[in-house]
């Protein structure tokens, strides 16, 4: 059983505890991860900050203040070399709200009778990305922040909900009765940079082709699907930007077909 | 050769789909964010920016608002417990650029902390703190330009008459910011009325004042800077002040004066004129 859920406790924690430490900073005055994604301040010395955000607002014309420069290089080279993608399934509070939209898909079937929306693809989220430092250009703000709901339900357990609250609620709905990972898998501009990031990173799912059985249950749990092209294929890693490193193929495989592995530049690229 | 073809009509019909999606969203999206962040009547914290560029520059961590609440000084007296802070979050429903710091002074005011918790802790530059250093190059939050307080004289008790110096008491740049104005009350005869006069070169615009008034609606209360002041522009200049005269700069007469349609003419010409509706 354990063995099930082995990645998605340790996600939940990490995305919990992470939630739990910004809170404490403006609850309790903790001094260990102060601030919100935006930008954040570790142990009071090491500046955090958000590629994209930091992206749109220099889209805006402002120049920066160097700490939020420094901390988006920070977070950049770490995705980048080591998580990839993993913000998106370790960090971000509203994977919460997505994976618990699909699971409830999937518990209702609603996916048997999914309605094929021809206009939306998964590379939806790299125009909106750039469209997002084209509007921030043209209108003056970080666009995407005027309506994130990651922030706004970051922002919302550190201080306070109020009708904020409505974005995350649309995102479940348009998860669960709209298109399947509709918005962290199509839509999602912070997505789309990470998977962008964390291209090169390290850490990497590796598929065993020798123990596969091909009961394909990691290509139903899998929020990315698409970048499991090699199962009972090749044994190979799965180095698709668009893999969130969220281990919940490693957790169904009843074979041992998959883990986390380091990736090897030798063999493959 | 018709595959080919084919593939390239497919490719231009997608990538014309996609543009146009995208020129789609991005009307929409430009004129949400136009909207989100009109919300001219918003106080910011000490050493903002000016709102345009405050929008553009900050990046809505709120650590401001962590170092706001947080502050030791923060304690009610009497229970000893954290009073609420004074910035605050902008969440949906408060209709203001959506994550950015403001204050409501007939809540909470702005306290003005001599260390200025908030500002330092700005990792973006959107809280500007060499425009609150002195001269000896110290922060000062006298130098904070939040906003100014404006009187409204219908309502204030003051001006009918009244004894009520609240928010001259309350105003923590003492008969600097705020002064009493003494006038006769005719209408006694025998009494004095002590008028509230606020300084826009002195106030900061904390709302201690609109805190502490005592009317239902404040009658004393603070907006941004931007829309309690008016501009007498470089048409008009105070001759006998040399000062007023460096403000306006060294213009020559024929950058100053107006040229209309009339204007081109002769004086003459144009008074000789019968007269034009």
């Amino acid at each position: 059983m354990m063995k099930n859920i082995k990645y998605l406790l340790l996600r939940r924690i990490t995305q919990i505890g992470l939630l739990v430490l910004y809170f404490g900073a403006n609850a309790y005055g903790w001094n260990i991860l102060k601030g919100t994604f935006g930008s954040s301040l570790l142990f009071g010395v090491i500046p955090l900050a958000d590629p994209y955000t930091t992206l749109q607002v220099l889209a805006t014309g402002f120049v920066l203040g160097a700490d939020v420069l420094l901390g988006a290089l920070i977070i950049t080279i770490f995705y980048m070399v080591v998580g990839g993608r993993a913000f998106c399934s370790w960090v971000c509070p509203i994977n919460m709200v997505t994976d618990l939209a699909n699971w409830l898909r999937r518990k209702l079937n609603l996916d048997k009778e999914e309605v094929n929306y021809r206009f939306l693809k998964r590379r939806a989220r790299y125009w909106i990305m750039v469209l997002g430092l084209i509007v921030s250009a043209i209108v003056g703000i970080a666009a995407f922040e005027a309506l994130s709901p990651i922030t706004i339900m970051q922002r919302g357990i550190i201080f306070g909900f109020g009708a904020g609250i409505s974005v995350v609620i649309a995102i479940f709905l348009f998860d669960l009765f709209g298109v399947k990972n509709g918005w962290c898998g199509h839509l999602c501009p912070l997505g789309a940079t990470y998977s962008l990031i964390g291209k090169t990173s390290l850490i990497r799912v590796k598929h065993d082709h020798e123990a596969c059985t091909a009961c394909m249950k990691c290509k139903v749990v899998c929020p990315e699907n698409q970048v499991l092209y090699m199962i009972n294929k090749e044994s190979i890693s799965v180095t698709d930007g668009e893999c969130t490193n969220c281990g919940r193929c490693i957790d169904v495989c009843d074979d041992d077909a998959l883990g986390f592995s380091i990736r090897n530049f030798g063999k493959e690229k | 050769m018709a595959t080919s073809d084919n593939n390239r009509r497919k490719f231009m019909a997608t990538t014309l789909q996609s543009v146009g999606l995208t020129a789609l969203g991005g009307l929409l999206w430009s004129g949400y964010s136009d909207e989100a962040k009109a919300s001219p009547l918003v106080l910011r914290p000490p050493g903002a920016l000016p709102e345009e560029e405050f929008l553009d520059a900050c990046i809505k961590c709120g650590m401001c608002a962590e170092a706001c609440v947080n502050r030791d000084s923060n304690v009610d007296k009497e229970t000893g417990e954290q009073r609420p802070g004074t910035l605050l979050m902008a969440k949906g429903g408060d209709h203001r650029l959506i994550g950015t710091p403001f204050f409501t002074p007939r809540e909470v005011p702005c306290y003005m902390c001599d260390d200025i918790p908030c500002v330092p802790v700005c990792p973006s530059g959107a809280l500007d703190m060499p425009s609150l250093l002195n001269e000896k190059k110290e922060l000062d939050i006298n130098k904070a330009t939040m906003g100014l307080a404006v009187v409204h004289k219908e309502s204030c008790i003051a001006f009918w008459g009244l004894q009520c110096d609240a928010c001259y008491r309350a105003c923590p740049l003492l008969d600097e910011a705020i002064s009493l104005e003494y006038q006769k009350n005719e209408r006694t005869g025998k009494h004095a009325f002590l008028l509230p006069v606020v300084h826009s070169d002195v106030c900061t615009g904390c709302g201690l004042c609109e805190k502490a008034c005592v009317t239902e609606k404040p009658a004393i209360f603070v907006l941004p800077r931007e829309h309690s002041m008016g501009r007498a522009g470089s048409h008009y200049v105070k001759g006998w002040d040399k000062n007023d005269q460096k403000r306006v700069g060294d213009r020559k007469v024929e950058e100053i004066e107006t040229h209309t349609k009339r204007s081109e003419k002769a004086p003459a010409d144009y008074l000789n004129r019968e007269i034009e509706y």
